[in-house]
């Protein structure tokens, strides 16, 4: 994707201003960035659903406008708000999702399709632990069922690159880790490429690399560890019961610090030790502080 | 033939969608059934013998007109609410044309509307409305017409509208004035000049003209009951079909994709 532009008809500003990152084969990458940043926009531009004002997306080697039928071949997406017909039932879902990608002729009603179709679902229903769900009315199913049941249709036509847009939304803890577990079950045995997008830190923590966006930028680029090193970087959290000795100590060791409670001394390209071994005065609290990535979402957009 | 896959997958999604409603199932058969029995018959008993025609299969034919071509239209505008819960975006990032997507729409919601057609031809027979053996055959074919002109009607509403509220709204403003203008309950051979010209505009005129048509053919009430002969009233459906077919489909996909 290069210099991706977006304007809302009638909008005076861009939805998604000059966004340029390519994400490779096989790779897990994350969109992060608070509400309005541009993240659902890029992934509908990216799915072909939506027409880019300017700029060049590519997928799997296609022009996402100009041969939007071969992307589309490409890949799933799981959207952020339930995309499921609750008039039907889950397998009837998934049935009229392959029909669509064409992996299978029409056919009125489940027995009535080929062998392999019927294979496939309850194998993935198998994986996902709702061999019986699957044939229940969608209205009837969990919030996290549902999404299980999407992933399904999703993972059907063996997408090659398959959007999460926030997929955890709205699911309670436990199925949250499921569908965690499940997605990295997928991505090792179909060696999918994955795109989320999330506000939530701890899954962005866990993708090969981030873009966090703000106001259609993009503010951060790289793995988590290098997002977090660019932006903040390791602390000596000290305390002593002399803190007049202390103070005098740090500011002759020339380091940066401040007080917070404790002393937090900014290492600044230091060591932990090279400090320490600088110190005489008895430590009452001594503790390393290593960014999360968290803190550094934080700063990102508080614009520091 | 996987776009022919897809538009009968699309199709029967609407059929099945129907089926398992069952306030929309009793709403689609009671609603013309009251009509028919209480507005065709309190209007024979009071202006029949004076019109020369029987109200009954007036406002029978006019009904049948309206339901189908309403309810194709109707159905079409439900690309509105699964865009309002994302299904229909899962239907556009699959590698379908749009075109087999709407075409299916409209499929489906001819063969839902079909499905409502049936009983109220049963109901009709039963109020003893004359109709003979091929006219009832016939009309299965022009309702088929019928739906078709008011599905694609129904798309180039959807492309009008912005959500279920507005949709609501604009379907009140839209066919409302049809009703009357169409000459479902009521003739409309004579008109104000301002009227006559809305009138002429109006898809449902030559909808509701067709199927009495076919139901009056060769009887003596003929020439009082029915506007246009079939042919005119066909060219005339044929037209307005394609306008909209071309337009609409043009419209709702270059919003789809341009927002």
């Amino acid at each position: 994707m290069k210099d991706l532009v977006k304007r809302y008809r009638k909008a005076s500003i861009n939805a998604v201003d000059g966004v340029s990152f390519d994400v490779r084969a096989g790779e897990f990458f994350a969109l992060l960035g608070p509400n309005g940043a541009g993240k659902t926009t890029t992934i509908s531009i990216l799915t072909t659903t939506l027409t880019p004002t300017a700029g060049v997306v590519k997928i799997a080697g296609y022009d996402a406008r100009r041969e939007a039928a071969q992307v589309r071949r490409q890949v799933g997406i799981i959207f952020q708000t339930p995309s499921l017909d609750l008039n039907l039932s889950g397998e009837e879902n998934i049935r009229f999702h392959a029909i669509l990608y064409g992996l299978y002729p029409y056919r009125p009603a489940y027995r009535l399709m080929p062998g392999e179709y019927r294979r496939q679902v309850l194998e993935l229903a198998g994986v996902l632990g709702m061999a019986e769900e699957v044939f229940r009315p969608v209205k009837k199913l969990s919030g996290g069922m549902k999404r299980k049941l999407e992933i399904i249709r999703g993972l059907l036509h063996r997408p090659r690159i398959l959007f999460l847009d926030e997929p955890t939304a709205g699911l309670d803890a436990a199925s949250r880790r499921n569908l965690w577990e499940y997605l990295r079950r997928v991505r090792a045995e179909y060696d999918v490429t994955i795109l989320l997008t999330t506000h939530n830190l701890d899954e962005a923590e866990q993708a090969d690399r981030i873009c966090i966006l703000d106001h259609g930028k993009v503010v951060a680029l790289g793995t988590p560890a290098e997002v977090k090193s660019q932006l903040l970087e390791e602390h000596l959290i000290l305390d002593a019961a002399d803190r007049d000795q202390l103070r005098t100590e740090l500011r002759q060791l020339e380091v940066d610090f401040q007080e917070t409670g404790h002393f937090e001394v900014h290492l600044k390209g230091r060591s932990a030790q090279q400090v320490l071994r600088g110190l005489k005065t008895e430590l009452t609290v001594l503790r390393t502080h290593s960014p999360t990535l968290e803190d550094a979402y934080l700063r990102i957009l508080a614009g520091e | 033939m996987n776009e022919m896959n897809a538009i009968a997958a699309v199709a029967s999604r609407d059929v099945l969608k129907f089926f398992r409603d069952p306030a929309r199932l009793a709403a689609t058969f009671i609603f013309p059934f009251a009509i028919m029995a209480l507005m065709g018959g309190t209007l024979q008993l009071n202006l029949g013998r004076s019109a020369g025609f029987n109200f009954i299969g007036f406002t029978f034919t006019g009904v049948l007109g309206m339901t189908i071509f309403q309810s194709s239209a109707n159905g079409i505008t439900s690309l509105m609410s699964d865009r309002q819960t994302d299904f229909a975006q899962s239907m556009f990032v699959s590698p379908i044309s749009r075109y087999s997507i709407v075409f299916g729409k409209i499929l489906g919601e001819t063969l839902v509307a079909l499905c409502t057609a049936l009983p109220m031809i049963a109901f009709a027979v039963v109020l003893r409305v004359p109709l003979t053996p091929e006219q009832i055959l016939l009309l299965g074919p022009v309702c088929l017409l019928c739906c078709f002109v008011g599905g694609a009607f129904g798309l180039v509403l959807l492309s009008m509208l912005t959500d279920e509220r507005s949709s609501n709204q604009l379907f009140g403003f839209i066919f409302l004035p049809q009703f009357f203008l169409a000459g479902v309950f009521s003739p409309v051979s004579i008109l104000p000049w301002y009227l006559e010209i809305f009138s002429l505009l109006s898809p449902l005129r030559y909808v509701v003209d067709l199927i009495r048509d076919v139901t009056y053919a060769g009887r003596a009430e003929y020439h009082k009951v029915v506007l246009f002969d079939a042919g005119l009233n066909l060219l005339a459906m044929a037209t307005m079909f394609v306008i909209f077919m071309v337009v609409g489909t043009a419209l709702f996909v270059r919003r789809e994709t341009n927002r």
